[in-house]
């Protein structure tokens, strides 16, 4: 064990699980003794069915929920260390596409979190010109838009910049692509995909479906009842024998044998 | 015909008596919504607190509006003048649907965008003047517009204890046995209530949030 003086923060893994549980009030144990690291540069899938408990450990993240034990470490620290105002802009946060407020254009969504910053104007227009030409929307067409004005792939991108307005080192996706028809969803994935070299983000995203963890995943940690049942490199989770992984193996298998079949 | 002939002969008296009646109407409506919207906050934040405030609202609501008048009288600050006390006892009675709104429309906000808020580094106080508070705009509108009618028309009461407005007509019409007198409070109370509903919900559809 290491003693806990001065953590130098270049050095240390970006997000760290050390024994992490959580109970709701009433109880019941939506997260038991979880243990994982993920470094800098990474791209970890939590993958597991619906209630596996991987929602919960993404809010631990960025302390929408404290730790009922255990705990979670961001940068080295202790998120309980944290102001959570500071560490929740410090952190990029994705979630279904419901998320967007309808009361603001998606030039307001996007510049939310530089405004809440009290960026000089210039400044926050720039950037979020910058991030909607990143998205690949066009930045006359859309910076008036109202959320319920766009498809549901326009506004997953919308999403996905007014996270990363300000540019923050860790980007947590609570299903981003889930209310996506297959089709916009394969393309939502590439561009993300090509995003993810180029930005170099530690990034956390939860799923159920396994093909978009092997598509970005640089990791997979395979959630289970409340627990990491274990955690893989795509290549290893495709020999994997437990049988949660094999399960979902088989599953694409399956599924690219029927697309032959066609 | 010889009503018309009436109005047009009042038409000062009448002016005068709706001014008033809009001044009392409007004084009361200013004041609940102070008043209402922040306590329509706090049910939302602080659940014991919701019962004991819905409950007295609800409370002041059922008190019959000539009684609360009377019992109002007596006391020292507000007795002093008759406009002061009307105000006061309109404003008790605006308040339940403005309060009853105000937490229906912030309890109606998608939890998935207070989340996101929240996840977006948001502070409580960013979250309900930037988020909660302007998309329940439109319910706390419709409990406004609730208010206002209910309020023009109990205001017509403020004439028993002397503040003026259209109720003065209807009292001396009663006292006098006289129809015309009645319609002449009645009718412009009628008018200001529908106008008022109108224009608020002109204004409650404009700022209902797209979906």
């Amino acid at each position: 064990m290491k003693a806990e003086t001065q953590p130098d923060p270049a050095r240390e893994p970006a997000i760290e699980f050390r024994h992490a549980s959580y109970r709701l009030p009433d109880g019941r144990e939506l997260l038991r003794d979880v243990n994982l690291t993920v470094g800098r540069g990474e791209t970890l899938v939590l993958l597991g069915r619906s209630g596996a408990g991987k929602t919960t450990a993404l809010k631990l993240i960025n302390r929408l929920l404290d730790p009922s034990a255990g705990e979670v470490r961001v940068e080295g620290r202790s998120t309980l260390a944290w102001d959570p105002i500071a560490l929740r802009r410090h952190v990029g946060y994705v979630i279904q596409e419901t998320g967007l407020f309808p009361h603001f254009t998606v030039e307001q969504n996007i510049s939310l979190v530089p405004r809440l910053e009290r960026w000089p104007e210039e400044r926050t227009r720039a950037r979020v010109q910058e991030l909607l030409a990143l998205v690949g929307l066009d930045h006359a067409e859309f910076l008036k838009r109202y959320p319920h004005q766009l498809s549901g792939g326009q506004r997953q991108r919308v999403g996905v910049a007014r996270a990363l307005a300000a540019d923050p080192p860790i980007l947590l996706m609570d299903e981003p692509f889930g209310e996506l028809d297959p089709l916009t969803r394969d393309e939502v994935q590439g561009e993300f995909q090509a995003l993810q070299k180029r930005l170099g983000k530690t990034i956390v995203i939860v799923t159920h479906h396994v093909d978009e963890a092997l598509l970005l995943a640089t990791r997979i940690g395979l959630m289970d009842a409340g627990r990491l049942a274990a955690s893989y490199s795509p290549k290893e989770f495709r020999a994997a024998t437990d049988p949660v992984a094999a399960a979902y193996v088989a599953h694409i298998r399956m599924h690219e044998k029927s697309r032959e079949d066609e | 015909m010889s009503l018309i002939n009436f109005f047009l002969r009042h038409q000062g008296e009448i002016a005068e008596a709706t001014l008033e009646h809009i001044w009392l109407v409007g004084a009361a409506m200013l004041l609940a919504i102070a008043i209402g919207v922040p306590l329509g906050v706090i049910v939302t934040r602080k659940p014991w607190l919701s019962k004991p405030i819905l409950g007295s609202a609800n409370i002041a609501e059922t008190i019959p509006s000539l009684a609360l008048f009377g019992f109002l009288l007596p006391v020292p600050w507000l007795g002093d003048r008759a406009d002061r006390l009307a105000i006061t006892a309109l404003t008790l009675y605006a308040l339940l649907p403005i309060i009853r709104n105000t937490a229906a429309g912030i309890a109606g906000v998608d939890p998935a965008v207070r989340e996101a808020a929240r996840g977006m580094g948001m502070t409580q106080r960013q979250i309900l003047f930037q988020v909660e508070l302007p998309l329940s705009l439109s319910t706390v509108l419709a409990g406004v517009r609730v208010a206002t009618v209910l309020t023009i028309g109990i205001a017509t009461i403020a004439a028993a204890v002397g503040a003026g407005g259209l109720g003065e007509f209807i009292f001396r019409g009663l006292a006098m046995v006289n129809d015309q007198l009645i319609l002449a409070g009645a009718i412009p109370a009628a008018i200001l209530a529908l106008g008022a509903d109108f224009i608020l919900s002109v204004f409650e559809r404009r700022l209902r949030p797209a979906r």
